[in-house]
């Protein structure tokens, strides 16, 4: 249930003596008109969230006895979490992706681009941004298969730019063509982000250092960085989240090979729904999951809003 | 300190608007120097051009005798001020100023020295520490002077350097500014819409019109002897009078009065005739040199002197500016005399200046 | 022209078709091996033919997919717009208690409740509803996720409409249907459409939830059979899955040009003057 537009658009300032209700509907009625889009939240949103909880402490299982009947085991599922290695070196990968394709990769691309960019003829920059962008809205069975066959190892389009026949980068290098993957998948986000911000900088500062010499490398760092700091932190924030929370690579390595590219999002669906089904434990990382994702958006609307208020 | 050279100058927009025409300007070393005209008539343009922030289509821009016209503008020794001040709204006063020693890599102790030494003065003195935000406009705008100081340009561009302050503060900003150009002796040029701000601050004025220059004088010049209508209009806080006449036979008839024109090679006789309010003389009864006459419609007062507005024959309007005291009383019937040499005769074609009336 | 500056235009350009060469490289594929009569994994000149695209529609299940998709994502695009649209309407004009801790709430829920948490309870209580296998069901599971950040971009735009409007009309005696029939919907189209686009876009692209959710083949969406045609096996594969790709594609590309370009919409984080 990712959603791939942040809102978070400014709200609008009422009037000053806000004029609400204007068409008369009243609260009742109002709240009618509210009703069914909060069922379906309550129901297929927030229910599960909370339901996570119980069945985390439960050793509910697909099959067997415990599909039948699910005992409460308590914190059992959270003590096996932090002993299991699996779960250790998910957390891990799913750190190593995030760091390296988000924090990293698709930032440092998406602003080196609006850098680039900004100031390339119309023709360029609207090429440029229009192949970055279609990466992005392609749908991610499509992207990842292309990237499949580009890192085929008998008859990839890598193997044969680079001249290295024979290398399986998906089995071999799993992490390092995931991370690669993603980059390439999400840039176009940051890139608009920073473009916008980029924009948003007052073209006399960025003259004025021009006429005092700055290199361009002084200019970033002394008229553009400062503006868009705030951007930056709720950039990646945005994007971190996203990346954490993301199945596509399933589509590429499926966790493999053995366990190698394994990233937390993989890790629960096959806990939860190959082998041995454990439904509880997998709930019990889910709800991790949950509050780790909690913290981040916290985070990220409490930004918001400072820079808003500003 | 040196001496800029535009010859030919060009800067067209990508839209293809001639922003700049095949302008040519000197100005001498030390010189302050005003670009004036109406908003889009390429005064900033050409400002821009001379630092290198738009490219020219043709020409050159010699700075100090070196073409600069390909040089980027960092490297061509030229400090600016722009409109809005552009002070790094997260560097304190000191780190704002000591901006440019800082990309040339100059150390920490003599960045700050040079920095404390020209906000010094600059009247700046004890801001060191404050951001951009906490400093008033005026202060915002002596900042952004001592910056462009401290960069030790031979050349300082100023780009409506008056417009962001209030009118108070305005004319107090400008005493400074002629005097801090006074004894920095740096050439500068700077750009104003505003013909009072030109007039008082610059040793001369470029008056541009659509990317051309339409009048080059000093501000008595361009006072005096507007070179065309245009100028004449632009130039004056009340605006000179500008009447249609015709030239016959030594004299210019004009608002139902003859007066003495001695022009020659007017290509027709169809003329405008120019003169500035202040230069005219009110009579309460027929003077003996020619004069226009009308009846009293209109007084204004301006302090300590009154706009008179008389209307003579044919519903033409002229106005006349009397000290304060001497104002005569509407509906009266008036006599107006152009002091010597102040009746300037324009073509009505070209709108171009032909000579004065008489002497 | 120093010799300094043609030096770095010349490694400018070279870095952007270094960039333009990475993003392009991988999609290239798209557009020769569907329409080449002996299609390989690699980038290779097509020996042009529409074979395939007829191999394609003869497949069992591939345009079938797509159908499924189509209702698939219009219902979870009608039913996500239309469910936002009457919330946001409501939320905007209607002093409701705690409207704004509401929006803050839902706006959390929809970015911290994905489809990788949610994944284990949204099967089971999908199992337990007897819906798996369902289009209806997992189109509500899909309106859930979505309907927070409609609700919240719809409610902006309402609250552009000009209150005067909706005043004037019920001056002239509309009912508040009426009102919002005739006058607000008409002004907040724009924002319909691009809601209704965006939704649907989303669902087109969502592997997950119709990855856990339809089983049985002939019930699955585009998105899951292109993963089940690879995981299929056999050379037919490569004569239809190019093409399926491209027609899977398609709309959605299509799609967000009419929106961008129609309304210059671009979700980027609302970042303004």
């Amino acid at each position: 249930m990712t959603v791939t537009a942040p809102p978070a658009a400014p709200a609008q300032e009422a009037p000053a003596r806000p004029r609400i209700d204007v068409a008369g509907l009243g609260a009742v009625r109002g709240g009618l008109f509210v009703l069914p889009s909060l069922a379906i939240i309550g129901v297929f949103l927030l229910f599960p969230a909370l339901w996570t909880i119980y069945i985390g402490i439960t050793d509910y299982r697909l099959t067997g006895e415990q599909a039948r009947n699910p005992q409460v085991v308590g914190l059992e599922n959270y003590q096996r979490a932090f002993d299991d290695p699996l779960f250790g070196n998910s957390l891990w990968l799913t750190l190593l992706f995030v760091l390296g394709s988000a924090v990293i990769g698709q930032n440092v691309l998406g602003f080196g681009l609006a850098w680039m960019l900004r100031n390339t003829t119309p023709f360029i920059r609207r090429t440029v941004e229009a192949m970055v962008l279609l990466a992005w809205i392609l749908p991610s069975t499509v992207v990842a298969y292309l990237w499949i066959t580009v890192l085929d190892r008998d008859a990839g389009t890598l193997n044969a730019l680079l001249g290295t026949p024979g290398t399986a980068w998906l089995l071999q290098y799993p992490m390092a063509s995931l991370i690669v993957f993603n980059t390439w998948r999400g840039t176009a986000f940051s890139m608009l982000l920073y473009s916008s911000a980029l924009a948003a900088v007052p073209p006399s500062q960025l003259e004025t250092a021009r006429m005092v010499g700055a290199s361009g490398w002084q200019t970033v760092r002394d008229v553009v960085l400062p503006h868009i700091r705030g951007h930056i932190l709720t950039n990646t924030l945005l994007i971190s989240l996203w990346t954490a929370n993301d199945f596509t690579p399933f589509l590429l390595t499926a966790g493999g090979p053995d366990h190698q590219s394994e990233i937390i999002a993989v890790f629960i669906y096959r806990t939860a729904l190959e082998g041995a089904s454990d439904l509880g434990y997998a709930s019990a990382i889910s709800l991790l999951v949950l509050l780790a994702n909690l913290v981040i958006a916290l985070f990220y609307m409490r930004m918001l809003r400072s820079r808003q208020a500003r | 300190m040196a001496a800029v050279e535009v010859r030919e100058l060009s800067t067209v927009y990508p839209n293809g608007v001639r922003a700049v025409d095949g302008l040519s300007l000197r100005i001498a070393d030390g010189e302050f120097f005003a670009l004036l005209g109406p908003s889009g008539c390429g005064k900033t343009t050409l400002l821009r051009t001379i630092a290198g922030l738009e490219p020219a289509a043709s020409g050159r821009v010699l700075i100090g005798d070196v073409d600069v016209t390909r040089t980027e503008p960092g490297k061509r020794r030229v400090a600016m001020v722009f409109q809005d001040y552009a002070l790094f709204p997260h560097m304190t006063v000191t780190d704002n100023v000591a901006y440019p020693l800082r990309v040339r890599g100059v150390s920490r102790a003599e960045r700050v020295r040079t920095a404390e030494r020209t906000t010094a003065s600059l009247s700046l003195a004890g801001l060191s520490d404050r951001r951009p935000a906490q400093l008033s406009g005026g202060q915002q705008q002596r900042v952004a002077l001592a910056r462009a100081v401290a960069s030790g340009g031979e050349l300082l561009l100023l780009d409506e350097p008056l417009s962001n302050l209030d009118a108070r503060l305005r004319l107090e900003a400008r005493t400074f500014l002629k005097r801090l150009q006074r004894e920095l002796g740096v050439t500068t040029i700077f750009v104003t819409h505003d013909q009072a701000e030109a007039l008082a601050l610059a040793d001369r004025i470029a008056v541009m019109d659509a990317g051309r220059i339409r009048q080059l004088g000093t501000p008595s010049e361009v006072f005096r002897r507007p070179a065309s209508t245009f100028v004449a209009n632009f130039i004056g806080s009340t605006p000179m009078n500008l009447v249609d006449g015709s030239l016959s036979n030594g004299t210019v008839l004009v608002a139902g009065a003859q007066l003495p024109a001695l022009v020659d090679g007017a290509p027709s006789p169809e003329v405008v005739v120019g003169v500035r309010p202040e230069y005219l003389t009110l009579h309460a009864t027929r003077p003996a040199a020619a004069a226009f006459e009308g009846t009293v419609a209109v007084v204004e007062t301006l302090g300590v002197s009154s706009l008179v507005t008389i209307e003579c024959a044919d519903g033409v309007t002229i106005g006349a500016t009397v000290p304060e005291g001497s104002e005569p009383a509407v509906t009266t019937k008036v006599y107006a005399t152009p002091q010597p040499g102040r009746l300037l005769l324009y073509s009505r074609e070209t709108g171009e200046l032909l000579g004065a009336a008489g002497s | 022209m120093t010799p300094g500056w043609v030096l770095r235009r010349i490694g400018f350009y070279v870095l952007i078709s270094v960039l333009m060469a990475f993003f392009t490289v991988p999609m290239l594929w798209l557009a020769t091996a569907p329409f080449d009569a002996n299609p390989r994994l690699g980038l290779r000149w097509p020996d042009w033919t529409l074979d395939n695209v007829e191999a394609t529609v003869r497949h069992p299940y591939a345009l079938g997919s797509l159908g499924n998709a189509l209702v698939l994502c219009g219902v979870t695009g009608a039913l996500t717009c239309a469910l936002a649209a009457l919330a946001a309407y409501a939320l905007s004009r209607v002093r409701l208690p705690g409207r704004d801790a509401l929006l803050y709430v839902l706006l959390l829920l929809s970015s911290v409740v994905t489809g990788t948490a949610a994944m284990v309870p949204i099967f089971i209580l999908m199992t337990q509803l007897g819906l798996i296998d369902s289009q209806f069901g997992t189109a509500l599971v899909l309106t859930g996720g979505l309907l927070p950040a409609a609700i919240f971009i719809l409610k902006d735009f309402v609250d552009a409409v000009p209150r005067s409007y909706e005043e004037s009309a019920r001056v002239f005696g509309a009912s508040p249907s009426q009102v919002l029939l005739h006058v607000v919907v008409p002004v907040v189209r724009p924002g319909l459409a691009t809601i209704l686009v965006w939704a649907f876009v989303n669902a087109w692209g969502n592997f997950l939830l119709p990855y856990l959710l339809l089983r049985r083949i002939d019930s699955q969406p585009a998105a899951v059979v292109m993963k089940t045609l690879q995981d299929e096996g056999g050379s037919a594969n490569l004569t239809v899955i190019p093409v399926f790709s491209l027609l899977y594609s398609i709309p959605v590309v299509v799609l967000y040009l009419l929106v961008s370009r129609r309304y210059g919409f671009r979700f980027h984080g609302g970042i303004k003057r």
